[in-house]
C-alpha cells in the first residue's frame, strides 16, 4: 500500500473483506467445484493487485474478479480434463452466463449455501468451522491456523482435503429444506461457536485470547443471523458471542497473561456491545435443544456482565442458570461451572461437593484441581489447596494458564 | 452425479422376517414413498435397484496367484447385513439424502460413481 492517496489496493483490500464470500459463492455456483474455485479466485486478486495500480481500478471491480476467477476456474477444470485425456469431451463454455442477480438487494445471497456446504454434515466437525471462516469471510489459513493451535501446512492441508470430500461426494450448493433446515442450522452455529471458542483456548504468544480471529467469528454469527433472520438459535448465538466478547480487553493483562474475571477491570467491558448482546438475549423465550445451551450460557454471560463489582455478581441466579443447562447437556464441564457459582452462594464446601461428583466425570482434567484448590484456599485450607494447585500443575500444559496457576500457588502463605 | 446407495443395515428397523405382514406392507409403502419423492425432484432419477439375498447366500470370489477360490459369505463385516442398493441420478449428495429421508431408517451407504467416460 503506498502511502498518500487512495491507491487501488485498499480498494482491492475492501473488495477482499466485503465481498469474498459472495464472490466465491457466485464462483461454486455457476461452476460446481469447491476444490478449485477458491485457488481460482485467489489468482484473480493476485493479478489485481498487479494490474489495478498500474492500469486503475476497474469501475466494476467485482464484476472484474469474477471474471477474471472464472476463467482461471475454466483453464484449471480444461487442465485438469487434459491430464486425465478427456480434453474433448468438455462442453464448458467460454463465458458462463450470470445466473441471478446477488448481493446487496438482490433476492439471493451465495454466502448463504457456501457457509451451509462449509459445515456440511458429511464433514468432520472439527474441520467446518475453519471452512467456514476461510469460505465465508476469507480470512487467511495462517490466521485459521494460528486460532486452531496448528501448523499453517497443517491447517492447509486440512482445508484441502475438506474442500477435495465436499468436491468428490457432490455436496449440495443450496440452503437446507425442511425437515433437515433445523439441525443444519445447529450445525453452522455449532461450528461458529466452536470458531468463537477456539479463540479464548489459553495460548502462547503475545495474547491470551486471539482477539482478531475471535472478532472473526463474531462477524460470522452476526451475518449469518443476518442471512437467516428470525431464527432462534442464531439469536442465541450472537446474544452468548456478543456478552462474552464485550469482556476481550479486560481479559489480559499487560505481560499477556490471563485475568480472572474476578479481577478484571470492568470499565474495559464494552458497554455498548453489552447493551446490545442483553437486547438480544431478552428477544429470546425459553426453548429447547442447542438454541436453548446458547441462551443459557448467554444467560450467565449476561448475568457477570451486569454486575458493577465482582461482588455484586448474582451467584445464585448464575447457579440456577448452570443448573438448567446441567439438566439439558449432563456436561460434567458445566457441573464444574456449577461447582463454583454454588460455592459463592453457599459457601466452598457446598461447591466442594459438587466438585467430586464432576472429579468422577473427568478423571484427570486439571480444571478440576484448580477449581478445588481455590475453594480449599478460601475454606482456610492452605494445604489442600497446595495439593490441589500442585495436581492441577502436573496435567496443565504449558501457556498463560499453567503461570496463572504457579502464580496462585505463590499467592499461598507459607507452610 | 450418479451415487449408489446400499442399504447395509437394518438401522432403527425390525428385521424383516420378524415383522407381521401388516408391518412389512408398511415398510414396502415407504419404498413407494422413496420413488415418487424422486420422480418429483428435478434431475433425480433411479437407474437402478434391486433386493439382494442374504449374507448366507453371498460368495466371496477371490484371485491370488493366478488361483480363483469361492469363499462362503461377505467379505467386510460391513456387508453382512447387505440387503439391497439403488443406483440413482441426483443433482447433488444433499439432494439424495432428502429423497433417501423417504426410505425405511435403514444404515446407508452412499458412494459416488465415478465418471470413467
Amino acid at each position: 500500500m503506498t502511502p498518500g492517496g487512495p491507491g487501488p489496493h485498499p480498494v482491492l483490500a475492501q473488495v477482499v473483506r466485503e465481498d469474498w464470500g459472495r464472490l466465491l459463492g457466485l464462483l461454486i455456483r455457476r461452476h460446481g467445484r469447491p476444490d478449485l474455485a477458491e485457488d481460482a479466485l485467489a489468482e484473480a486478486l493476485a493479478s489485481a493487485a498487479e494490474q489495478w495500480p498500474r492500469d486503475g481500478i476497474p469501475d466494476n471491480p467485482q464484476g472484474w474478479l469474477t471474471q477474471v476467477a472464472s476463467r482461471r476456474l475454466l483453464d484449471a477444470i480444461r487442465r485438469e480434463a487434459t491430464a486425465a485425456g478427456k480434453a474433448h469431451l468438455l462442453a464448458v463454455p467460454e463465458e458462463a452466463p450470470p445466473r441471478h442477480t446477488h448481493g446487496p438487494g438482490g433476492t439471493e445471497d451465495d454466502r448463504l449455501p457456501l457457509l451451509f456446504m462449509a459445515t456440511h454434515p458429511a464433514l468432520a466437525p472439527e474441520v467446518r468451522p475453519a471452512l467456514a471462516l476461510r469460505f465465508v469471510l476469507g480470512v487467511p489459513t495462517a490466521d485459521i491456523a494460528a486460532l486452531f493451535l496448528v501448523p499453517t501446512t497443517t491447517m492447509a492441508a486440512r482445508l484441502t482435503r475438506a474442500k477435495q470430500r465436499l468436491r468428490a461426494i457432490g455436496a449440495g450448493f443450496r440452503v437446507p429444506e425442511e425437515p433437515d433446515l433445523g439441525a443444519r442450522v445447529d450445525d453452522v452455529a455449532r461450528a461458529i461457536y466452536l470458531a468463537f471458542t477456539a479463540g479464548y483456548a489459553p495460548r502462547e504468544g503475545e495474547a491470551v485470547v486471539h482477539v482478531e480471529a475471535t472478532s472473526e467469528a463474531v462477524r460470522l454469527a452476526h451475518l449469518t443471523r443476518a442471512l437467516l433472520p428470525n431464527t432462534v438459535v442464531l439469536q442465541a448465538l450472537c446474544a452468548l458471542l456478543t456478552l462474552q466478547h464485550a469482556r476481550r480487553d479486560a481479559r489480559t493483562d499487560e505481560q499477556g497473561g490471563l485475568v480472572r474475571l474476578a479481577d478484571q477491570d470492568r470499565s474495559l467491558w464494552r458497554r455498548d456491545e453489552i447493551d446490545a448482546g442483553l437486547v438480544l438475549l431478552q428477544g429470546l423465550s425459553p426453548t429447547k435443544g442447542y438454541a436453548e445451551e446458547l441462551r443459557l450460557q448467554a444467560l450467565v454471560g449476561a448475568f457477570h456482565d451486569s454486575a458493577a463489582t465482582s461482588a455484586e455478581t448474582d451467584w445464585a441466579a448464575i447457579a440456577r442458570t448452570y443448573a438448567r443447562l446441567e439438566r439439558l447437556t449432563g456436561s460434567p464441564i458445566v457441573r464444574l461451572n456449577r461447582a463454583v457459582a454454588v460455592a459463592e452462594v453457599s459457601g466452598p464446601m457446598a461447591g466442594l461437593r459438587l466438585l467430586q461428583v464432576a472429579a468422577d466425570q473427568l478423571p484427570g482434567h486439571h480444571r478440576i484441581h484448580v477449581v478445588r484448590a481455590g475453594l480449599l484456599r478460601r475454606e482456610g485450607d492452605t494445604e489442600g489447596a497446595r495439593a490441589a494447585y500442585d495436581q492441577a500443575l502436573k496435567t496443565c500444559p504449558d501457556g498463560p494458564e499453567r503461570r496463572h496457576l504457579l502464580s496462585r500457588l505463590g499467592e499461598l502463605p507459607p507452610a | 452425479m450418479k451415487y449408489l446407495v446400499l442399504l447395509i443395515g437394518d438401522g432403527e428397523e425390525q428385521p424383516w422376517p420378524s415383522l407381521t405382514e401388516a408391518e412389512q406392507g408398511a415398510l414396502m409403502q415407504k419404498f413407494g414413498e422413496f420413488d415418487a419423492e424422486c420422480q418429483a425432484r428435478e434431475g433425480v432419477e433411479i437407474l437402478g435397484g434391486e433386493a439382494l439375498g442374504g449374507p448366507s447366500d453371498a460368495t466371496v470370489m477371490r484371485t491370488r496367484g493366478g488361483e480363483v477360490t469361492l469363499t462362503e459369505g461377505p467379505y467386510a463385516e460391513a456387508l453382512e447385513g447387505l440387503g439391497g442398493f439403488y443406483l440413482v441420478e441426483s443433482p447433488d449428495l444433499d439432494t439424495l439424502v432428502d429423497c433417501l429421508r423417504k426410505l425405511p431408517r435403514y444404515d446407508m451407504q452412499i458412494a459416488p460413481v465415478l465418471d470413467m467416460s
